[in-house]
C-alpha cells in the first residue's frame, strides 16, 4: 500500500524550513524506491511544531516535530515510531479544540477540489442553493454569527441590510487585510483550505443577490494570495464558480486584489477606497457600505473567518453553531496565541475559553521560560492586561466591561522584560505611522502622544505629562473618524492604568 | 508573482511597459492599485516618469496618482538595494526581541532601518506583521519569509 506522507506548505511551516524537508523526504522516497506519496497540506495550526511531518498509518496520521533536514532519513527507518508525536489528533493541544471552521486545514490538500467535498465541503452551498435568499439570512441572524474582523457586528443583520437595498449591482467584499500583530487565522485558512472562504462568499452572493466578490488580501501573504488565485481557478473550472454555480442558476464569481502595505486597509470604508484604486482613507459613515460601498453600491463586507464561518452554519443548521459559546457570543472563535510563548498556535474553541487557559495550558508559559507580565488581546489597539484578569472569558461583552477586546482573536504574551512605558509609546508611534491622515486627532494626536511619552520615560514632569496622555486619549477615543485613532487609547491606557510603575520616569534607562 | 515586490529586481527606465502595463488591466473595477503593483514588481520602483502616463491612461490627474503611490508603503520611489532585508517589528516580534534583532542588523549591514547601505547590497526596513507570530521573531528576506530569525541566519541568508 502507499505511504502517505503529510507536510504543510503553509507560510509559517515554511518560515521554518518546511520547503526543505520536504525535498529531502520526496529524495529520500526516491532513493529507497518506495512505494510512497509526499502531500502539501496547510498547516495544524500547531505551530511551535512546524515543520510538523505526517505519516499516514491505520489508526491515523503519526507526527514528528521541528523536522529538519538531517532528520528525515531516521524517519524511514523508524517502523515503530518511537521518535514521534503519536497520533496529531491525540495531541492535547489540538484534541481539545473545537474545529469547525478550521476542520480541514492541515487535514486534506488545499487545492483538492475533490478532498474538499469529501470532507463536508459544499454540503452548506448545495443547501443554500435550495433556499431562498431570505432564508439563507435568517439561518445566518438565527447563528449569532458575529463580525469576527474585530467589531463583532452580527453578520446576518449586516447582509438583510444588504438584501433590502435595490440596485443592480451588488458586491461581496471579503476583507483579507489582516494586519493586526499576533493574528494568522485568515492566512492560515486560505493557505490552508481555500474553497472554504470561497464556498462562504458564494453563500453571501446567492443570500443578498451579489454576482461579484473581491478578497482583498494583504501583499505581506504572498502565499495566501498565491493559493487564492489557484482555488478561483480550479473552482471557475469546475463549475463552482461562473455563470451556473454548480451547474443551477446562480451566478457568482470572484478575484483577488492585493494591498500595498497600508494597516488602515483593513478598516472598512478604506478597504473600500484602496479597492477602487484611491487612497486608503476613511469614509464618513452613514452612509454605510452595505447600502452605499464599493463603486457606490450595496456591499457585504465580512472578515475571512466571518464568511469562512457561513458553510458550516448551512450545512448543519443555525442551531449547531448556536449551541457553542457563551452569552451573546455564538460559534467558536479561532484564537492565535502568538509572542513569548512556548507553543503558539492556533486554537479554534467555542467562546467562553478563559485567557488563562489559553496561555498556561494550551500555551505552556513564556518562551523564554520567565514569568508572563503581559498579554495584549485584539492586535495593535487592544488592551495590554496583567495576570489578575486572566480568568476573563474570551467573549465579546465581557472583555468590554473590563475595558478590553477580542478582535480578531489575537493573544501576545510577553515576558517580565517587557517596558509597559515602551509598548504605549509604540502603539502611539504605529497610530501615527498608519494613520490615514483624515482627522486631526488620529494624525497630530498619535505623534503628540508619543512625543509627550517620551518625556515621561525621560522623567519630565512626569505627573503633568501623564495626564496630558491621558487627555489626549479621551480626544483621540472620542474624535477620530474610525477605530484606528479611536481605539489607539487602549493600549496606552491599560498600560497606564495596569502597569503604572513602569511610567514613573527614567524607566527607558533603568531597562537598558 | 506578487512575491516580487519585496524583492529587489528591476529593470532600466522604458515607458513602454508602463503603457503596455496600463492597458492591459486599465479594463479592471479600479484598476489604479493593480498597475502599480505591476509596474513596482517590473522595475523595483514606481518611477517618477510613469504617473503622467498612467494618469493620462485612466484620465485621472497626476496628483490623484501621485498620492496614491505616496499613500502606500510597498511602492518604492527609487530602487532598493541588491536584497531587500524587512523585518517585522510589531507586537508580537517585539515580545521576542525585534527591536534587538532590528540592531544587530543595522550594525552588520552598516544600515539605518529604512535605507539602503552606500554600496547598494542591502536595504533594510520594518514590516509590521507577517502573520508569523507565533513563530516570532519573523522577517522576509528577497521575498522569502523567515521565522525564529536571528542576525547570524538573516547574513547567512544575503550572503548567499
Amino acid at each position: 500500500m502507499t505511504q502517505l506522507i503529510y507536510v504543510p506548505d503553509d507560510a509559517a511551516a515554511l518560515s521554518v524550513g518546511a520547503e526543505d524537508v520536504a525535498q529531502a523526504i520526496a529524495a529520500e522516497i526516491a532513493r529507497r524506491g518506495l512505494d510512497a506519496k509526499l502531500i502539501r497540506t496547510g498547516s495544524r495550526g500547531l505551530l511551535w511544531l512546524e515543520p510538523l511531518v505526517e505519516f499516514a498509518s491505520p489508526k491515523g496520521r503519526i507526527g514528528y516535530g521541528s523536522v529538519n533536514v538531517a532528520d528525515v532519513p531516521a524517519l524511514f527507518e523508524d517502523p515503530a515510531h518511537s521518535g514521534s508525536l503519536g497520533l496529531v489528533e491525540e495531541i492535547p493541544y489540538l484534541k481539545n479544540q473545537q474545529r469547525l471552521t478550521f476542520a480541514r486545514c492541515g487535514i486534506t490538500d488545499p487545492l483538492s477540489l475533490q478532498e474538499y467535498e469529501s470532507h463536508g465541503g459544499l454540503k452548506g452551498l448545495r443547501r443554500a442553493l435550495e433556499m431562498t435568499g431570505t432564508d439563507i439570512i435568517e439561518q445566518v441572524v438565527d447563528s449569532g454569527l458575529r463580525g469576527r474582523g474585530g467589531a463583532g457586528f452580527p453578520t446576518g443583520i449586516k447582509w438583510r441590510t444588504v438584501a433590502a437595498a435595490m440596485a443592480e449591482q451588488k458586491y461581496i467584499v471579503c476583507n483579507a487585510d489582516e494586519g493586526d500583530s499576533g493574528t494568522f487565522a485568515d492566512r492560515m485558512l486560505m493557505e490552508g483550505d481555500p474553497f472554504l472562504l470561497i464556498e462562504g462568499m458564494i453563500i453571501a452572493g446567492i443570500a443578498v443577490g451579489a454576482t461579484k466578490g473581491f478578497v482583498y488580501i494583504r501583499s505581506e501573504y504572498p502565499h495566501a494570495i498565491a493559493k487564492m488565485n489557484r482555488a478561483i481557478a480550479i473552482a471557475r473550472e469546475d463549475g463552482v464558480l461562473g455563470s451556473a454555480v454548480l451547474g443551477g442558476g446562480k451566478c457568482f464569481d470572484m478575484e483577488i486584489r492585493i494591498g500595498a502595505g497600508a494597516y488602515i486597509c483593513g478598516e472598512e470604508t478604506s478597504l473600500l477606497e484602496s479597492l477602487e484604486g484611491r487612497r486608503g482613507q476613511v469614509r464618513p459613515k452613514p452612509p454605510l457600505p452595505a447600502i452605499e460601498g464599493l463603486f457606490g453600491k450595496p456591499t457585504v463586507i465580512n472578515n475571512v473567518l466571518s464568511l469562512a464561518a457561513v458553510p458550516t452554519i448551512l450545512a448543519e443548521g443555525a442551531a449547531f453553531y448556536r449551541d457553542f459559546g457563551m452569552g451573546r457570543s455564538r460559534g467558536t472563535m479561532p484564537v492565535q496565541l502568538a509572542g513569548n510563548v512556548r507553543r503558539g498556535g492556533l486554537i479554534e474553541r467555542a467562546f467562553g475559553l478563559s485567557l488563562r487557559e489559553i496561555i498556561e495550558e494550551y500555551g505552556g508559559g513564556t518562551a523564554s521560560g520567565r514569568p508572563v507580565r503581559a498579554v495584549q488581546v485584539g492586535g495593535p489597539l487592544g488592551s495590554y492586561w496583567p495576570s489578575h484578569l486572566f480568568d476573563t472569558p474570551f467573549d465579546y461583552e465581557t472583555f468590554a466591561e473590563k475595558s478590553g477586546m477580542i478582535g480578531h482573536g489575537g493573544v501576545v504574551v510577553f515576558d517580565d522584560t517587557v517596558n509597559m512605558a515602551k509598548q504605549a509609546r509604540f502603539a502611539l508611534e504605529f497610530c501615527a505611522i498608519e494613520s490615514c491622515g483624515k482627522c486631526t486627532p488620529c494624525r497630530i494626536g498619535s505623534t503628540r502622544g508619543a512625543e509627550t511619552l517620551d518625556k515621561i520615560m525621560q522623567g519630565e514632569n512626569v505627573a503633568g505629562n501623564t495626564a496630558l496622555v491621558r487627555d489626549l486619549c479621551e480626544v483621540l477615543r472620542d474624535g477620530s473618524l474610525c477605530a484606528l485613532g479611536g481605539l489607539t487609547p487602549m493600549p496606552v491606557l491599560s498600560a497606564l492604568d495596569h502597569f503604572p510603575e513602569d511610567f514613573a520616569g527614567k524607566t527607558l534607562a533603568a531597562a537598558e | 508573482m506578487t512575491t516580487a515586490i519585496h524583492k529587489a529586481p528591476a529593470a532600466a527606465w522604458n515607458p513602454d511597459p508602463v503603457r503596455e502595463v496600463a492597458e492591459r488591466l486599465k479594463g479592471l473595477d479600479g484598476p489604479l492599485l493593480p498597475i502599480l503593483h505591476a509596474i513596482n514588481e517590473q522595475f523595483g520602483y514606481v518611477d517618477e516618469r510613469a504617473l503622467p502616463i498612467i494618469a493620462d491612461m485612466l484620465n485621472l490627474t497626476r496628483a490623484e496618482v501621485q498620492g496614491v503611490v505616496s499613500f502606500y508603503h510597498d511602492f518604492r520611489r527609487a530602487p532598493a538595494g541588491r536584497h531587500v532585508v524587512k523585518v517585522c517589528r510589531a507586537e508580537a516580534c517585539q515580545s521576542m526581541g525585534a527591536e534587538r534583532l532590528i540592531g544587530e542588523l543595522e550594525k552588520s549591514f552598516g544600515v539605518t532601518l529604512g535605507e539602503t547601505s552606500t554600496d547598494g547590497r542591502v536595504t533594510l526596513e520594518a514590516v509590521y506583521c507577517l502573520g508569523n507570530c507565533a513563530l516570532s521573531p519573523a522577517a522576509l528576506i528577497d521575498g522569502k519569509l523567515f521565522g525564529r530569525l536571528d542576525a547570524a541566519k538573516a547574513q547567512a541568508q544575503v550572503s548567499k
